[in-house]
């Protein structure tokens, strides 16, 4: 290094470091006006990640795969060690499911006697997607799955995600072959529900925690730990009647539900696909062919 | 001048190899790993590139591309969008300005350095998430892949080394 700088360096080293500084400063500026740009032109913002997502789609689709395979390898093990205990569990609730059976059978008789007395309108005609769930939420702040279907697959927005427990979410972005489901328990989620026992409705508000509030409750409902929640149909744009989780804790008005899906497991969606173009549904006004 | 051209594609190559394995990186986190605890809490990988790549070589990663980075993160991820550009510019900053605490010593310093970088980069993200929201966001799962990105970062800075090596055009 020389000792005296020539003295052209001595002017541009400041010049450099103002350089420096500006482009961060302009950076950063660039992030707040990404948030901006959020904030207000949703749409624009939604077609640039459906596109992202569209396109790598069939990549996640493969690789998820094998990820797929490993883990169902892991569970068998797992269950053999589990077997007499799974056994003699599952022939205690085969027997209890029977009684149900008959129950349900007897009921569903009755319903429909009840309906053609009535002369009731029949509910909408549903059909089910089933579509692999190809990638998480990578934030810690959002709770979404990526599904491998897409509006070509007849998914539409709005439409209810359902696992074989319960209610899981909803799709809030629709690409050609991949969806974003927003699940029931992230900030943004918002779902019209009601208690099965006493037919109250409330709006089932997730918090980005594993357990999900109901608000808006009516004043006197007193949900008790146990009691199970459903969707109310409101909005027209789920049915009504789908399984949603049970109510975990009453502690001084706030209402906690433990929902049925296992979060860790989920691998498959049914979107249901809803003949009633609800208010949530999609704003151009296309339903699914 | 066909060598010539190979040459440049080469240089071109190792040149961009931080960048793409950053983003393969950021791709494998999206996928779901249905670990039980792991799956909503999986940690957030482009923080440990930024810190890592504004250590140990800031050339290789300039800021604009921590801004490309923080944007693809931004759109794999489902997070308010621009708020992953944000904190992961900020993090770079701060690391950038305090690297020579890093260099060249142990690797539990730089270790710690990233606990704190990672930190403050979660508070950050959240306080704006918050903001964005205009309500209370809970901030265990935050929490939880902070604690998860601890863990994970050894492995991520050898992977990176192994990149830097090809950068460097030693392997």
């Amino acid at each position: 290094m020389a000792r005296n700088p020539r003295p052209i360096m001595r002017i541009a080293s400041p010049v450099r470091a103002w350089a420096h500084r500006f482009t961060y400063v302009l950076l950063v500026g660039g992030a707040f006006a990404l948030m901006l740009l959020g904030k207000t032109d949703a749409g624009l913002v939604e077609r640039l990640r459906t596109g992202v997502t569209d396109a790598l789609a069939p990549i996640m689709t493969a690789v998820e795969r094998p990820v797929a395979a490993f883990e169902s390898g892991v569970e068998n093990v797992k269950s053999l060690f589990a077997l007499r205990r799974q056994n003699a569990e599952l022939l205690a609730e085969r027997e209890a499911l029977l009684q149900w059976q008959s129950v349900a059978r007897r009921l569903e008789a009755e319903n429909r006697a009840l309906r053609t007395m009535l002369a009731m309108a029949p509910d909408p005609r549903t059909r089910y997607v089933t579509a692999r769930v190809i990638g998480s939420s990578a934030g810690a702040f959002v709770r979404e799955v990526l599904i491998a279907a897409g509006a070509r697959d007849g998914i539409a927005k709005g439409q209810a995600a359902l696992t074989g427990d319960g209610l899981a979410g909803r799709v809030t972005e629709v690409g050609n072959r991949s969806a974003r489901v927003l699940l029931l328990t992230d900030i943004n989620s918002r779902i019209p529900v009601l208690l099965e026992t006493n037919r109250h409705k409330a709006i089932l508000a997730g918090d980005n925690s594993n357990e999900p509030r109901l608000l808006f409750l009516p004043p006197g409902a007193v949900p008790a730990p146990g009691d199970r929640i459903v969707t109310s149909g409101d909005g027209g744009a789920f049915p009504a009647g789908l399984p949603v989780g049970i109510v975990g804790s009453v502690d001084e008005g706030v209402v906690t539900v433990v929902p049925f899906v296992d979060w860790d497991r989920l691998e498959y969606l049914q979107l249901v696909d809803y003949e009633l173009t609800g208010f949530i549904g999609n704003p151009d006004g296309a339903p699914a062919p | 001048m066909k060598p010539a051209v190979w040459q440049r594609l080469d240089g071109w190559a190792r040149r961009l190899a931080p960048f793409l394995s950053a983003l393969l990186l950021l791709f494998v986190g999206t996928l779901p790993i249905r670990v039980p605890y792991l799956g909503p809490v999986a940690p957030d990988f482009a923080i440990m590139v930024a810190f890592y790549w504004a250590v140990h070589r800031p050339a290789a990663m300039p800021a604009w591309a921590v801004f490309l980075l923080g944007m693809a993160s931004d759109m794999l991820g489902g997070s308010p969008f621009g708020v992953g550009v944000l904190v992961l510019l900020v993090a770079y900053w701060t690391t950038r300005s305090q690297r020579r605490h890093f260099i060249g010593r142990p690797f539990w310093i730089v270790w710690w350095g990233f606990s704190t970088v990672s930190a403050v980069a979660m508070i950050l993200a959240w306080i704006v998430v918050c903001l964005l929201a205009v309500r209370f966001v809970d901030p265990t799962p935050a929490l939880f892949s902070y604690l998860v990105g601890l863990g994970f970062y050894p492995l991520v800075s050898q992977f990176f080394t192994g990149a830097q090596r090809v950068a460097d055009g030693r392997a």
